[in-house]
């Protein structure tokens, strides 16, 4: 893999990584219970990739995370603080990419990516400019700052999410999704991406994605969550050989090694 | 009963977002650019129709007046009937239910939209709280237009009942006389009171629908569901704070 460390504008000095511990989760929404007693815990900067089938649960768990909805059992920390607590996202700067996006419809794209650092008062406008120019050209969206997030196709929606979670310069990334709607190469620049945050910044990732290329590719180790339950976690390698036949059929529908299907895809 | 306790609840969380929105009150000044865009809004989209509705609003409370006054030849006060009406009853209150119907609405179809696509969760994650960035330019905007709206339908309004008063033959009072009766029978202090009561209504206007728009939970579906209840809201609380506020008022300066 291809990395560009000098492009990387993120971090101009050394952020403390933050630890995400998860100790006996369980959500439900009324009787529904979408997350059942899940234990793990990401030591700081990791990369930590979640996969599961869609309705899993793997959104609610990005949001316990980052303490938009407060558990029914068990704890969240973040760097030893509790997720839920308000106080915490001001001490622990985290980042969450939106499975949709959700960006700010009434702010054009570059305003969308100098909100943060303008609230919060980080940096004059002239720093700002550089920043936020910077995010996006590395995710090839130069073009559209003055746009409006409306006249965005899916894909350049989630770049510009990804570029807005940039600018905030986070101790701890969340992504939800990010390279699902993308082309490969842009697929890749977001694994780089996520990489390279780890690499030289130990930013704390953790990832939310159907790409088995980007969780074999940069992940420190894979969650996989079924059914609200964390059926499986390990490293990448130990993933080539499932123990739990859910997840081997999970990952690999049709298994066959000597001619995966993304290869035949390519050429 | 659990009609009961949403309302409580609504109570309860409308409160708790004014306290959070008035502890950002130092953040204003830097927030100076939203507060003027929101102070627009407010004025170009209430100001064409107030202006419209209290002409009209003046000019038949003087037909009314003249129908029922000159039956024991009292019409030549209709200048401090219409006056005083629109100072302190209708014209605070025409403003308040415009603002409700265009402002209110478009408070809680914003902030509903923005919380459904999850734009309100964003800002949360940025650390940035939307009682500041979202709900205290309102609130603020709200009270300084508030009163310029309330001022512009009296003015509009005894304008409009000076005009039917010239030309309406059954009544025929010329401008002249109107104003000095309007004049003699009026004190700054109401209009001053009916101010007081528009700035009660527009500030409780603005806050439920910000409060309303946050609070909606589900799809797009919500959105509109938010905006009627904003305006159904506002309205009902027009008039039940009007009894009060008026109640209160009277009180106060006796
Ligand atoms: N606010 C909510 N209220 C009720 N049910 C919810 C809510 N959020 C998520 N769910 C349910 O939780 C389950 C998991 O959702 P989600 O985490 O979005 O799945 P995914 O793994 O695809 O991201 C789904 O069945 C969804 O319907
Ligand atoms: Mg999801």
């Amino acid at each position: 893999m291809t990395r560009h460390p000098t492009r990387n504008p993120f971090t101009h000095s050394e952020t403390a990584a933050v630890g995400v511990s998860v100790e006996g989760l369980s959500k439900s929404f009324g009787r529904f219970e979408v997350l059942k007693n899940i234990t793990f815990a990401v030591p700081p900067g990791e990369i930590f990739v979640l996969m599961g089938p869609s309705g899993s649960g793997k959104s609610v768990l990005l949001k316990q995370i980052v303490g938009l909805e407060r558990p029914s059992a068990g704890r969240v920390t973040v760097d030893g603080r509790d997720a839920a607590s308000e106080t915490t996202r001001g001490q622990v700067r985290m980042a969450l990419v939106f499975q949709s996006g959700a960006l700010f419809n009434s702010l054009s794209v570059y305003d969308n990516l100098a909100l943060y650092p303008r609230e919060h008062q980080i940096a004059d406008e002239a720093a700002i400019r550089e920043k936020v120019m910077r995010a996006l050209q590395i995710l090839s969206l130069e073009g559209t700052a003055n746009q409006s997030p409306s006249e965005l196709s899916g894909g350049m929606k989630k770049r510009v999410a990804i570029a807005r979670g940039l600018v905030m310069e986070p101790q701890l990334m969340l992504y939800d999704e990010p390279t699902s709607e993308l082309d490969p190469v842009m697929s890749a620049t977001i694994a780089e991406i996520i990489a390279t945050l780890k690499e030289e910044y130990h930013v704390t990732s953790i990832v939310v994605s159907h790409d088995r290329e980007l969780a074999l590719g940069i992940a420190d180790r894979v969650g996989i969550l079924m059914g609200g339950e964390l059926v499986s976690l390990g490293t990448p390698a130990e993933l080539r050989n499932p123990p739990d036949p859910r997840v081997a059929e999970f990952l690999n529908p049709k298994i066959d090694l000597q001619h995966p299907r993304f290869k035949k895809l390519e050429t | 009963m659990n009609q009961l306790t949403a309302i409580l609840e609504g109570i309860g969380s409308t409160v708790q977002l004014l306290f959070r929105a008035a502890s950002y009150t130092p953040t204003l000044w830097r927030q100076r650019a939203r507060f003027i865009e929101q102070c627009f809004l407010i004025g170009y989209t209430t100001l064409p129709i107030v202006a419209i509705l209290s002409f009209f609003i003046g000019s038949v409370l003087a037909l009314q007046a003249g129908y029922s006054m000159s039956n024991f030849g009292a019409k030549q006060f209709i200048g401090s009937l219409v006056g005083l009406s629109m100072a302190r009853e209708l014209g605070p209150v025409m403003a308040a239910i415009l603002l409700a119907g265009r402002v209110g609405s478009a408070i809680a179809a914003e902030l509903a939209s923005m919380k459904v696509y999850q734009e309100i969760d964003a800002l949360e994650t940025m650390d940035i709280p939307p009682a500041r960035m979202l709900v205290l330019p309102r609130l603020a905007a709200v009270l300084v237009m508030m009163p310029v709206l309330a001022i512009i339908a009296d003015l509009v309004g005894w304008f409009g009942g000076a005009l039917i008063s010239k030309y309406t033959q059954s009544i025929a009072i010329e401008p002249e006389a109107y104003f000095s009766v309007l004049r003699r029978f009026m004190e700054f202090k109401d209009v001053l009171n009916g101010l007081i009561k528009a700035e009660v209504f527009g500030f409780a206007i603005v806050l439920v629908s910000c409060n309303i728009g946050l609070s909606t939970r589900g799809g797009p579906r919500e959105i509109g569901a938010a905006v009627t209840k904003a305006v159904v809201t506002s309205l009902i609380m027009i008039l039940v704070l009007d009894y009060f506020v008026t109640k209160a008022l009277m009180h106060l300066q006796s």
